[in-house]
């Protein structure tokens, strides 16, 4: 090893440590933006190295520079105006995007690599070809699987899973023949073998997400995320370099302890969630409004009143909420009660929302300040002293039933929001969640339900409060 | 197996576990900035494009590269701009102690913090 390339795998060292301690920051909301500059910071280090390398080593032709910096200028600046247009709503589709692109480009690495070395006279070293292999395979099976969860957040694609008569059967052929190819491909260099496996991996990834529903979407793009960290790990194997090695890996432990996060708060395995074909969260029928008997129907005003002289309030956000669009309205609500004096927190279940912690990001937009925003083991013992929990489109992670054996949510971690002295419930009809089950909580006696759109009812409690405490 | 490999197997192992311990410290709050952190740095697979650019000569070396190229920048590009701007949205209200923010039942003076807050620009 040249002086040079020494000095550059230290220096690739030192930008891998700081993407460790750029993540290391984001265990505090504070210091979280000082924790994203140290990451840019290791990435300009890593990119700037990789420059002078390729400069010091001299190969590189006139062609191969014009490649490279038009490729990174069109890509930078899709990237750029991406990330500066995007919602907050639509951030689980972005980031979804950029686990496909991420996986997309591995894969390319490994492609390309298999490609130099089976046009070399002798067989390629068999290491080499092994994490070519699996970088070639998970990177495509992200690729793909990524662009349709994209698709499916974003509405191009039905949210409802789709799944055909047999579509296990093609998955154990298409699994069998892509295994069969990898290991001609690995036993005698071939070009044609490897896109084979480019291609059975692709319809792979498809087939993967097609038949999982809305509402595991959460898991999916946890796990997709974990691949993606994986795929570059692999890509750093193939060529030998310890910053993509190292960087991937933290990615693919971060995936991975987002997913299993993801299924344990939605008692489902992930193993089930794969497989799926049940998960319908997006399309819960619309049963029409104050159906049942035994529940309490409020009106705007009496709520208003409920919540004007409460001491402690706690809302509890779920995905109904950013549906709506009501993020502005409820924290407006809040502030409304705060300057009379009521204290006001939010309680945040794992998975209200799209991805990993959507919700709150949904609400830090809205002007929540983080301190409010409470995660469900911090916030569960307070329900005890709260006077009112207002349940805004909130389901099954609210439904006591989870604490007996024997329903299809028993198990789950719940909000215990019927431990409040009084609840109330904003919500369209007495649809059924993701589940598909009854909200025991909905006919408990000290429930009102407030049957409306989020939006509306929200701006209808803020002016009820506010006529109140004038 | 080869030494080589054998080093990168163990960094890569190591790697893992720093990244557990690193992540699973991360609060609930954060967890699609954290995603979308992670997403960033996995934009280092750039450096892999940019080799490939680098090293090759043929014409079908060049349209591989081109398309890394393109995927990995968009990927760093973005990654890292949409987190920042995420995080810049978590704020905590000015007046609020650190440490117990949600402890007085009736927070004093709590008009003129939001009134603070809202005065703040975005």
């Amino acid at each position: 090893m040249s002086g040079f390339s020494f000095a550059s795998q230290l220096i690739y060292v030192l930008a891998a440590s700081c993407f460790v301690l750029g993540l290391h920051l984001m265990n505090n909301p504070a210091s979280a933006r000082r924790g994203n500059q140290f990451s840019t910071a290791g990435m300009v280090i890593a990119i700037a190295t990789t420059l002078a390398l390729i400069a010091h080593a001299g190969v590189i032709t006139a062609t191969g520079w014009t490649v490279m910096l038009v490729g990174a200028l069109i890509g930078g600046g899709v990237g750029l105006y991406a990330a500066r247009t995007v919602q907050m709503t639509a951030m689980p589709q972005l980031v979804s995007m950029f686990n496909a692109v991420g996986g997309g480009a591995a894969a390319l690495v490994a492609i390309h690599d298999y490609i130099r070395v089976a046009s070399a006279v002798v067989g390629p070293a068999e290491s080499t070809t092994i994490t070519t292999l699996l970088d070639v395979i998970i990177g495509s099976v992200t690729f793909s699987g990524s662009i349709i969860a994209a698709g499916k957040l974003q509405g191009v694609i039905t949210s409802a899973p789709v799944t055909f008569p047999g579509a296990r059967v093609v998955n154990l052929v298409l699994a069998a023949f892509g295994l069969a190819a990898s290991g001609y491909v690995l036993a005698t260099p071939s070009l044609a073998g490897l896109w084979i496996v480019v291609v059975a991996s692709l319809v792979f990834g498809v087939l993967m997400v097609m038949p999982i529903g809305g509402a595991d979407m959460p898991v999916v793009i946890s796990l997709l995320n974990a691949f993606t960290g994986t795929a570059v790990a692999m890509a750093g194997f193939v060529i030998g370099n310890w910053a993509l090695i190292i960087a991937g890996a933290l990615v693919g432990a971060s995936g991975g302890i987002l997913t299993k996060l993801m299924a344990d708060a939605m008692n489902r395995s992930i193993g089930n969630i794969i497989v799926g074909g049940f998960g319908t969260g997006d399309t819960a029928a619309a049963v029409v409004a104050g159906a049942g008997a035994d529940v309490r129907a409020i009106t705007a005003d009496d709520a208003g009143i409920q919540l004007a002289y409460a001491g402690k309030v706690i809302i509890v956000p779920g995905y109904g909420l950013a549906a709506a669009q009501a993020q502005h309205e409820v924290a407006e609500l809040a502030d409304v009660l705060e300057s009379h004096g009521v204290d006001v927190s939010y309680a945040i279940h794992p998975v209200a929302g799209r991805m990993p912690g959507h919700m709150n990001v949904l609400l830090a937009e809205a002007n929540v300040p983080y301190p409010q925003l409470k995660e469900m083991d911090d916030v569960n013992p307070e329900f005890a002293r709260t006077d009112v929990a207002l349940v805004i489109g909130a389901n099954d992670v609210t439904n006591p039933a989870a604490r007996r054996p024997g329903t299809a949510i028993s198990g789950m971690p719940i909000l215990d929001v019927d431990q409040a002295k009084s609840i109330i419930v904003i919500k369209r009809s007495m649809g059924h969640g993701y589940a598909g089950i009854d909200n025991e909580l909905y006919s408990n006696p000290k429930t009102s339900m407030y049957f409306a759109d989020a939006k509306t009812a929200l701006s209808e409690l803020t002016s009820a409060v506010k006529t109140l405490v004038g | 197996m080869s030494t080589a490999l054998l080093t990168d197997l163990v960094i890569f192992v190591l790697s893992l576990w720093v990244g557990f311990e690193v992540i699973s410290k991360v609060p609930a709050t954060l967890h699609t900035p954290l995603m979308s952190a992670a997403n960033s740095i996995h934009g280092i697979v750039l450096v892999g494009a940019m080799l490939i650019a680098a090293t090759t000569n043929s014409w079908i070396g060049y349209v591989i590269a081109f398309l890394a190229a393109v995927f990995a920048s968009a990927n760093v590009v973005g990654g890292y701009v949409v987190t920042g701007r995420m995080l810049k949205m978590f704020r905590k209200r000015p007046t609020a102690p650190a440490a117990t923010p949600a402890q007085p039942a009736a927070a004093p003076a709590p008009a003129p913090a939001a009134a603070a807050r809202d005065g703040r620009s975005s």
